[in-house]
């Protein structure tokens, strides 16, 4: 391409045509993830040496007997073969399915991702319980990273090499190694439990219920989970600053008589945000299937804590709801940051 | 502090000098001349003499970058090496602008033309965008993009390189600038394009009397141009005159050798008839005595003295400047008697 005139301007049926083909491919991906899934789920132990009757009695409690195990086998086609059993699944998914449990009849509607061993709840209600405070604390620690991460990047690159820059970096690099059990327990501690500015572990409310309430319990989280990714971003975006404000398109800018914080915002920043763009949707994506480690540290019953706990319990039905809920958040913001990436970036477009 | 000078623009004894991990990069050192209004000013010399650092060192855009610049800078009576910094930024795009090198990388990849062509417009006139626009488009047509009504939306990557380089130069044009530096502004172009871009400019310095700086490795270019030619070799001004001078009656070695080495319809394009052997000189160690001597055929006829001191540029007639041991005597005779004949001969 590069030399010839590529036709003019990429018209509106081409950049719907974009949008449709990646729409397409997403829910592709999401079939042959879920079918991984499944596979790694049931096929692997069934290798492994895992009977039909072995995965029914997780159902029907520890002392049944061998004809209740049958039953149960039987009610719910363990016995069918693999592939029989993922479009059943798949089906439960796409239109809801109703099971027979014992001698009472459950109705699962769709999507239906069955059953929990332990509590015979239904997973999917489970998941959008907890979906909220995932949600909450994904989407607000996102907010402290951008904005920090960012600010302090660029704020290091400019300063490049000054006691400011060299701090910055080295807070950055202690941020990036330091795991979250430990700065989320150090904080808790100090925070909460010595100098009582913030509430302790456990103390989540939906915001439904208390916003003020929401709002304090989430603080130490934010910033514990923030303070992670906001050292990537910062070292992230100080990287690409220095190498955009080199590039000769930023001499152009001040050529033109443009004022120096115009040049970094509209030019360099705008150059710079865009790769990062994809990294944060990407993690975001990634944290909205569970931020298992905060949860777990702070107790916030989110989607974290209920796979950290199902697979604790060995609770294979919410262990599968989960992460194809969490590959369905990857996907879907892998979608939005290639829809966003071609809007922000001209170039993209057309290919 | 020196007297402004009459002059239009006046560089007076100019130095840019990169510190590196390697040593001091003397890319610009100790250059100096005159330029008014209306006149065209060609700088050549090969790749590395420090042609764009010069540029970019007289719009101001070194500072900050870690340069060491010292020398005077003055444009109309203004001088800007020590003038306020923000000061200059104003002065920059408008009072003078700059078309540079290599269009691809020096143009916003995420902004459309027109919105490139538009800012640089409205940072010097409080007028509408839609206003902007409609300059914008003009300056993209009187630069024969064709339908630049429609191109003007188009992203820098949607033109060709001609176009490209079209565009660069509306954009530098958009405020009428006084002093104009054009870095290589037709290596990209076909002929007839070629010709039309330096008829643009010139229309323009014809229209605004502004005065043009234009740097090139076509001698062509320059001599059809140019009302003065400064030669420039490892940061320094080896041979300056005019037009006429640099051509008919030059008398620095190098310029020979650039003179020699014009490719020549009649000619073969690799049998150059004087090439300049060696390599350029480094700009760290820069070689003791006359830069130019290691690649110099004529140190015999210097008395010795090329390895140990350094030449001045001196006046040899008329604002004739060479840089150069051999006397006026012996350059012009070897011009006359040696090189001369051997160009016209072939
Ligand atoms: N920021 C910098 N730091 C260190 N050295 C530099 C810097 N900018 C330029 N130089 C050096 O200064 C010298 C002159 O560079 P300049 O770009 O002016 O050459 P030029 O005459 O324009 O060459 P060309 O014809 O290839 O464009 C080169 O050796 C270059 O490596
Ligand atoms: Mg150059």
């Amino acid at each position: 391409m590069p030399g010839s005139d590529p036709p003019g301007h990429p018209g509106r049926t081409i950049v719907v045509a974009f949008i449709v083909r990646r729409v397409i491919a997403a829910v592709l991906m999401l079939a042959v993830v879920s079918a991984a899934t499944f596979a790694i789920f049931f096929l692997i132990p069934r290798a492994l040496g895992q009977t039909p009757e072995g995965m029914a009695s997780r159902y029907v409690g520890r002392d049944a007997t061998p004809e209740a195990i049958q039953g149960a086998v039987k009610r719910m086609h363990l016995d069918d073969p693999i592939l029989v059993q993922y479009g059943r699944f798949a089906q439960g998914i796409v239109a809801g399915q109703d099971y027979s449990l014992g001698p009472k009849k459950a109705e699962c509607p769709a999507p239906c991702f069955g059953f929990s061993f332990n509590n015979n709840q239904p997973v999917w209600p489970t998941l959008l319980d907890r979906l909220p405070a995932t949600l909450s604390l994904a989407f607000g620690a996102a907010i402290v990273w951008l904005i920090s991460g960012v600010g302090i990047g660029v704020i290091s690159a400019l300063r490049r090499g000054t006691l400011l820059d060299r701090t910055a970096m080295t807070v950055a690099l202690a941020g990036v190694s330091l795991p979250i059990y430990f700065t989320g327990l150090v904080s808790l501690s100090v925070f909460a439990y010595t100098l009582g500015i913030f509430p302790g572990g456990g103390s989540y409310t939906p915001i439904t219920q208390n916003p003020v309430m929401w709002f304090q319990a989430l603080i130490l989280p934010w910033i514990t989970l923030a303070f992670l990714y906001a050292a990537l971003y910062a070292r992230l975006t100080r990287a690409g600053m220095l190498e955009t404000m080199s590039e000769d398109y930023i001499r152009t800018a001040r050529a033109k008589g443009l004022k120096e914080s115009t040049v970094v915002v509209k030019h360099a920043l705008r150059a710079t945000l865009t790769p990062i763009l994809t990294i944060f949707g990407l993690d975001l994506g990634l944290l909205l299937g569970g931020a298992v480690l905060t949860e777990s540290t702070f107790s916030i019953q989110g989607i974290g804590k209920l796979v950290i706990d199902a697979i604790r319990g060995n609770d294979l039905p919410v262990v599968l709801g989960v992460t194809l809920f969490a590959a369905f958040f990857i996907v879907l913001a892998n979608l939005i940051v290639d829809i966003l990436y071609a809007v922000v970036d001209p170039r993209v477009r057309l290919s | 502090m020196t007297t402004p000078p009459q002059s239009f623009l006046e560089l007076r004894d100019l130095r840019i000098h990169f510190p590196t991990e390697d040593g001091l990069v003397k890319s610009v050192d100790g250059l100096s001349f005159k330029l008014d209004r209306g006149k065209t000013l060609g700088i050549v010399g090969e790749s590395g003499s420090g042609k764009s650092v010069t540029s970019l060192g007289i719009l101001g855009l070194h500072k900050g970058g870690g340069a060491k610049i010292s020398g005077e800078i003055w444009l109309d009576g203004e001088e800007l090496v020590t003038a306020d910094q923000d000061h200059v930024r104003t002065l920059r795009g408008k009072k003078m602008a700059m078309i540079f090198q290599d269009p691809l990388s020096s143009m916003h990849p995420y902004y459309s033309v027109g919105a490139q062509i538009i800012e640089a417009y409205r940072i010097h006139h409080k007028v509408s965008k839609a206003v902007a626009r409609k300059h914008a488009i003009d300056l993209l047509g009187r630069v024969g993009i064709p339908q630049p009504d429609k191109r003007v939306d188009d992203y820098p990557h949607q033109f060709s390189g001609g176009m490209r380089q079209r565009a660069m130069i509306a954009m530098s044009l958009s405020c009428d600038p006084e002093l104009l530096i054009a870095d290589e502004p037709t290596t990209a172009l076909d002929v007839t394009v070629q010709a039309q871009i330096l008829d643009l400019m010139t229309d323009l310095q014809r229209e605004f009397n502004s005065a043009l700086i234009i740097i090139t490795h076509d001698l062509g270019v320059v001599a059809e141009l140019s009302d003065d030619i400064l030669v420039m070799y490892g940061g320094k001004c080896i041979e300056y005159g005019s037009a006429e001078d640099i051509f008919y009656r030059p008398e620095h070695p190098y310029t020979w050798g650039l003179l020699g080495s014009m490719p020549r319809l009649d000619r073969e394009p690799t049998e150059r008839l004087l090439p300049i052997k060696g390599t350029p000189p480094s700009l760290i160690n820069v070689p003791s005595g006359c830069a130019f001597n290691p690649r110099c055929t004529f140190t015999d006829r210097t008395e010795g003295r090329s390895t140990s001191e350094v030449p001045e540029l001196a006046e040899t007639e008329g604002g004739h400047l060479v840089r150069c041991h051999m006397s006026r005597e012996e350059r012009r005779s070897i011009w006359d008697n040696e090189i001369k004949p051997m160009m016209e001969s072939t």
